[in-house]
Parts: C-alpha cells; structure tokens; sequence
C-alpha cells in the first residue's frame, strides 16, 4: 500500500514536471498513433464508400473479410508484419524492422477492418436515403462517394476515434514489431509493459496517466469538433 | 441547342419481379405542352415517370427521345414526392447540381441565393435542410432541380401533403418555370391542379394508359366512362 502511494505521488510528480523522457515516449506515442491513424482513414474511408455505392461481385466477401479482421489479434498482426519485415523475409532488404515506420504499419493493419466497418455501416445507410436522388442526377461513381464521406462525417469521425482508441492503447503487436527500443521505438503502452516488470510503478503509473489524458482530450477534440458542426460553424 | 421533344414512346413497359408496374404505353409528347399525369394511387404514375425519366429499367418497347436517351438525361430533373434532402444546409442542397458540375464556389452560392428567393427560402439559407417542413422541403427539391436549368422537369404528386397556400405557391414557382423554357411533365391526384397547369393529359388505370389526350377535350368530354367516373371523383377500379 504504501508502495503504491509512493508510486503514485512521484507519477504526478513526473507528470507535472513534464519529466523528459515521458515526454518524448509521450510524443512518440502520439505520433505514431496519429500517423497510423490517418493512414489508415485514407484507406479505410473510400473503401467503406465504394462498398456502400458500388455492387461489385466480391462485395459480400470483402465485407465478411473485414468484419472477419475486426477480430484479428494484434499480436498475431504483430507477428505476421514481423515476418514480412524481418531480414529474411520479403521486406528485409527496406530495413524497417524495429522503426517507428513498422508499428506504424502493423497499427494500419490492425485498425482499417475497424474503421472501414464501423464507416461502411452509416455509409450504406446514407446511401439507402441518397440512391434515388444521386442517380436521377447522373452522378459519377467518384461524386457519389464524395458526397457520401462528406455528408457522413460527423460519423466518420466516430469511426476514426474507435480506430485512434484501438491503435493508442495497442501494446502487443507495438511490442513485436518496434521491440521497445529506448529512444527509438518506446511508446506509452510499451514502456508502461516494461516499467512495470521491472517494479517501477512510480514511472509506469505515471506513463497511464498520460495515455489515459491523451485518449479523453482527443476524444473530447473531436466531440468539440463535431459540436460546432453541429451548430453549423462547418 | 439539341432538342429532347418530340418524346415518341411505343411499348413501354417496367417489370418488378415479372410483374408488369407500368405499361405497356404509347405516348407522344410534343414541345411546349405540360404533360399532367393522373390516375389513382397505385395506378402506376411514379413508375411512370421514373420510366420516362431513365431511372426505372426499360423492360420492353422504347422511348425516343429527339436527341437520344444520353444527351435527353443530361436535360432532365426529378423531383420526388418525398424529397430527398441531403444533410447539409439549404444552400449547398441547392447548388449541389451546380457543385457537381464544378461550378465555382461563389458563383454556385450566388445562384443558390438567387433561386432560394424565388422558391422563399431565403431566410433559411443555413438552416440545415433535414429540419424543414414538408412545404419547404418541395420548395427546395424545385430550387434543386430548376437551378441548372434544365430542359425538362419530372414531378410526382408535388403537392400531395401540401395545404392550399403552399400548392399556390408552388404551381407560382413551376409556371415560372415554364415561362422560363422549361417543359414539365407532373402527377398529381388534384384535379383542380391537373386542370390548372395541364395542356396534356395522361389518364393511368392499372398500369395503362386510359386515355392521353389534350386537355381541353379531356376535362370537357372525357372519352371513358372510367376517366368521367375519376374527374366526378368517383371511385374508380
Ligand atoms: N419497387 C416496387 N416493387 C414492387 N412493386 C412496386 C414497386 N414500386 C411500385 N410497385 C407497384 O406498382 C404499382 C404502381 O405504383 P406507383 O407507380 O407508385 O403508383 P402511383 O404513383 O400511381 O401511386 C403499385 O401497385 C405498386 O404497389
Ligand atoms: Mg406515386
């Protein structure tokens, strides 16, 4: 009890003081995960159009497939990238095994199905309501599923925060394919991983708080967001 | 500028399921006439226009537009019984036509303010269309689709669920409309609006067309018993 009380009043102390390292493990944190993030929203939100607008024959398979990845464990991500990347396999020769770019990667991997499902469901919806009006006018494949993403965005956006939430607290796969290397590959949930094997809850504590701060003000920034849109300001 | 009329159609049918909605139907529509389709519910006029529009399939027959079925589908708009309002502020429902064709931004809103105007809607220019009454949401599937001025207008039972004021209002807007060049061809079960805008008339009982003929001879001396049954407001089957 007493180490616990120890520990918690140095996190805050840490996290007050904006302790370095935390700050960089921080940083890297957020930057790999928004990184991901948007990689994965490029991908994940045409595709989840094109599914709504398009009836191609493999629609209902591609559909099943990302429903099916939904529920792919990250560390068998982690695994699968880490073979791809490793020196001996196809992706050796690029040298991106332990970067920054390979948890980027393997978070991409583990957050399209997530995303593109979650935007295909409002899409299709949308689309049930648009399809006489869009095709009486004549529209190009392309415009519908522009006027789709961007009359759907406020649904997106929910969407998107599912995909950040999963990628930020994603430790397995992060682990495997960055190897929580300090000052190179070491994030928040990694470093939390390690802290507390070695017995450093005063550190480790502190790293939770923070990965708990950073995923209620991104949440709270997009629920701002989608407010003032709401009143009409975008 | 290419022509749409004559329309020629011969044969015309729409199958659902084998099952025949709309036709077979013999028409001929002629330039600077208002085509009124009328008939009761489920007599097939939706399927109609939606047929004569390009949105419903051909299944057989044909319909010939003077400058053919391509060209005829870039002149048209449709406006729904139940308008389709797309989540987004009056103004950008009604550039959206004119955002599809790249349009510049300025001038897209500027016609959009213009045509808001015409239809009174200007003073909920960013109101969020979603949250319009039944009246203004016609008003705006008419400011939608007249704004690209197209050469042909489709209309089904615009005014259905409307109240007297907001039908003169928008029998005002589409004679407007018209006096501007463009043809309409609508469905309505009002015959006090069918006698109204009419210059041709298409009767509709099951599916088929009753009787086509000008207004005039149509509203005075009905060729069918039926039609004469329908314009007394009997019930018809
Ligand atoms: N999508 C559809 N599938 C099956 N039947 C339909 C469909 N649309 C319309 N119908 C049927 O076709 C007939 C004509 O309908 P409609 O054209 O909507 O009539 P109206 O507009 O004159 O009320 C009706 O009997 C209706 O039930
Ligand atoms: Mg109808």
């Amino acid at each position: 009890m007493a180490d616990l009380w120890a520990g918690l009043s140095q996190a805050f102390w840490l996290v007050l003081t904006f302790d370095a390292e935390l700050m960089e493990i921080s940083a890297r944190s957020l930057q790999v995960t928004l990184g991901a993030l948007i990689i994965a929203c490029m991908i994940a939100m045409p595709l989840a159009a094109l599914l709504a607008v398009r009836r191609f024959r493999l629609r209902r398979a591609v559909i099943a497939v990302l429903n099916a990845l939904m529920g792919l464990p990250p560390v068998v991500v982690g695994l699968i990238v880490y073979v791809m990347l490793s020196r001996s396999g196809p992706f050796g020769v690029l040298g991106l095994l332990f970067t920054p770019t390979a948890m980027v990667i393997a978070q991409v991997i583990i957050i399209v199905p997530l995303i593109a499902s979650i935007a295909h469901q409002s899409l299709r919806d949308l689309w049930q309501e648009y399809h006489d009006l869009l095709i009486s006018m004549n529209v190009t494949q392309w415009q519908k599923m522009r006027t789709l993403l961007w009359d759907a965005r406020r649904a997106l956006l929910t969407a998107a925060l599912a995909g950040f939430g999963r990628a930020i607290g994603e430790v397995g796969a992060i682990m495997i394919v960055g190897g929580n290397i300090d000052q190179a590959t070491r994030v928040l949930t990694t470093a939390i991983a390690l802290e507390t094997g070695r017995g450093d809850f005063a550190l480790a504590l502190a790293l939770g708080f923070v990965l708990i701060g950073l995923a209620v003000t991104v949440n709270l920034a997009m629920h701002w967001l989608s407010r003032t849109e709401r009143e009409g300001r975008w | 500028m290419s022509n749409l009329f004559p329309l020629r159609v011969r044969g015309a049918k729409t199958l659902r399921r084998g099952l025949s909605l709309v036709g077979p139907v013999d028409l001929d529509l002629d330039e600077n006439s208002t085509c009124v389709v009328i008939g009761p519910n489920g007599s097939g006029k939706t399927s109609l226009l939606t047929l004569l529009h390009g949105t419903a399939r051909l299944s057989s027959g044909s319909i010939d537009w003077a400058c053919g079925t391509q060209e005829a589908r870039h002149h048209q708009a449709f406006v729904f019984q139940q308008p389709v309002m797309l989540r987004r502020t009056v103004e950008d429902n009604i550039a959206y036509p004119l955002t599809l064709r790249g349009t510049p931004k300025a001038k897209a809103r500027r016609q959009a303010g213009i045509w808001a105007r015409r239809v009174g809607l200007d003073a909920m220019l960013s109101r969020q269309a979603t949250v319009l009454s039944g009246g203004e949401r016609q008003k705006l599937a008419l400011a939608r689709a007249l704004i690209a001025s197209p050469r042909l207008v489709f209309l089904d039972e615009p005014c259905a669920s409307l109240d007297g004021r907001a039908t003169r209002e928008i029998e005002k807007i589409l004679t407007d409309a018209r006096a501007a060049g463009t043809q309409l061809i609508l469905s309505t079960h009002d015959m006090g609006q069918a006698r109204r805008l009419a210059d041709q008339v298409v009767f509709l009982l099951n599916g088929k067309v009753h009787e086509c003929s000008p207004a005039k001879s149509f509203f005075t001396a009905p060729a069918t018993p039926e039609a004469r049954a329908f314009l007394n407001g009997d019930i018809v089957e």
